[in-house]
């Protein structure tokens, strides 16, 4: 089959116009979760039929679209997304961070700073982040409605009482221009400072959960703290073995049966365009 | 109906409705900056940018209230038409599109509850002018700050303490563009 058997990015123009309404409401009121009609998409949830969703709805024929997941190009699920809209909307892709105009990631933030005319594109598992703490969908709006967030306080406590520090490393719940408390999907926290005053549009896609929020250009997401147990987005302690970056995430990957690992890059692009640099870590080729 | 209710719409609609949204997205996601709109013919008194807004983001679902001259025959068989929208009263409507003069007072326009701000009206302004100076805005989506020819400021600062609550205002100029999310702090 060809992609003229598909309308323009796969949804149908009423689909689009719906998700389109609620991205603008998103951006009108940052962190709050809008609820929108989530479609079937040909792929099963958890794999991304939330921000697939909201790519399509976004998506220009002029655009050249990137995917990753957990920083990876070239993976399954990344791979996949980019044939899908190949296929569908017949944009351009790529792998480079910087020529990409879309870029839809599963629990990562590239690590190249992203720039004004750029649309990051979350998939989402779990919007809210008080459903651990609240499971009723009725009690979590009222909370957020009244602004209600000690219980999550309470549990970033609880962590310190039994770890010694908020043992949260993923998921790290931010509050967005002092206002809604939001989840920013599973990126490791490593990757939330990164969140706040960002130049690039972000929009966060729900697809089982049925839920779409935004953070617009420039606002604030603080990650929550304590004023004795500030904020820190830490990482393995090591420098990349294939580019040597200092400052990148990373992977700890096994090499052999004998307990043999080494830390790469998440960002797969990031490392392979320092390596092309010329920069080299301590196993590098 | 007259043949021009059919004319006028998208050539290429789910094409040109993308870049259309990509245009309300970048305005509504930068508060005071102007983008071009293009591509729709409505009939008078309504924009071209007016006529893509309505386009790209009105359907059956959505219900809209005319205001002031756009509540007209030609305007309302030419909704019809192309989006389905049923036109209804300022209390019920999804969308309001008017000159800010028909639209006031804006009391009358669906604020959201505490539960679902999203549920708020979006107003379409049909402004005479529409340049990057004049009101100071600032917040979301904008740097430090940013100017727009606001039709006055005292409604904008209003409607800002409402927040999480507030109508969203879009500003359509000929085939141009700009936008004021609930957000946005307005001096």
């Amino acid at each position: 089959m060809t992609q003229d058997a598909y309308n323009f990015a796969y949804l149908d123009e009423e689909t689009k116009r719906m998700v389109r309404r609620a991205i603008l409401k998103a951006l009108a009121v940052p962190g709050y979760q809008v609820p929108f009609a989530s479609r079937e998409m040909p792929m099963p949830y958890g794999w991304g039929t939330g921000g697939v969703q909201v790519s399509a709805a976004v998506m220009t024929p002029e655009d050249r679209f990137k995917v990753i997941d957990q920083g990876a190009d070239d993976t399954t699920n990344a791979v996949s997304i980019r044939k899908f809209f190949e296929r569908t909307a017949g944009v351009a892709t790529t792998t480079r961070t910087e020529e990409a105009s879309v870029i839809q990631t599963r629990h990562r933030i590239p690590e190249t700073p992203l720039r004004e005319g750029q649309i990051l594109v979350y998939q989402v598992p779990i919007p809210e982040p008080l459903r651990f703490l609240e499971p009723r969908e009725s009690e979590t709006r009222k909370m957020h409605a009244l602004q209600e967030y000690g219980l999550m306080h309470v549990k970033l406590y609880e962590d310190i009482s039994r770890h010694g520090h908020i043992a949260t490393a993923y998921a790290y719940p931010v509050k967005v221009e002092g206002r809604y408390v939001m989840d920013p999907s599973p990126i490791p926290k490593f990757d939330n400072p990164k969140l706040g005053r960002s130049a690039a549009i972000q929009l966060f896609g729900a697809g089982r959960e049925q839920r779409i929020y935004a953070l617009p250009p420039f606002s604030a997401a603080e990650s929550l703290d304590f004023e004795d147990h500030p904020f820190d987005p830490s990482k393995a302690d090591h420098p990349c073995a294939l580019c040597g970056s200092e400052d990148s995430y990373l992977d700890e990957v096994i090499t052999d049966d004998a307990g043999g690992r080494i830390f790469v890059c998440s960002d797969t692009d990031y490392c392979e365009t320092r390596q092309a640099r010329g920069y080299r870590g301590k196993d590098a080729a | 109906m007259q043949a021009h209710t059919l004319e006028g719409g998208f050539a290429a609609p789910p094409r040109e409705a993308a870049q259309a949204f990509r245009s309300l997205m970048e305005a509504m996601a930068r508060p005071g900056t102007i983008h071009a709109l293009a591509g729709a013919s409505p009939p008078a008194p309504l924009s071209p940018a007016a006529g893509a807004v309505l386009l790209t983001l009105v359907d059956g679902t959505t219900p809209v209230h005319l205001a002031g001259a756009a509540d007209c025959a030609e305007v309302r068989q030419w909704l019809a038409f192309h989006t389905g929208a049923p036109v209804v009263g300022p209390a019920e409507a999804a969308f309001a599109l008017g000159t800010w003069e028909a639209l006031a007072p804006l009391d009358r326009f669906a604020l959201g509850t505490p539960e679902y701000p999203d549920r708020s009206a979006t107003l379409i302004v049909e402004l005479p002018h529409l340049a990057a100076e004049g009101a100071v805005l600032s917040g979301p989506g904008i740097e430090t700050t940013a100017a727009l020819s606001l039709p006055e400021t005292r409604a904008f600062s209003e409607n800002r303490r409402h927040y999480p609550l507030g109508r969203d205002f879009l500003f359509t100029c000929g085939a141009r563009l700009a936008a004021l999310p609930r957000s946005t702090e307005v001096r």
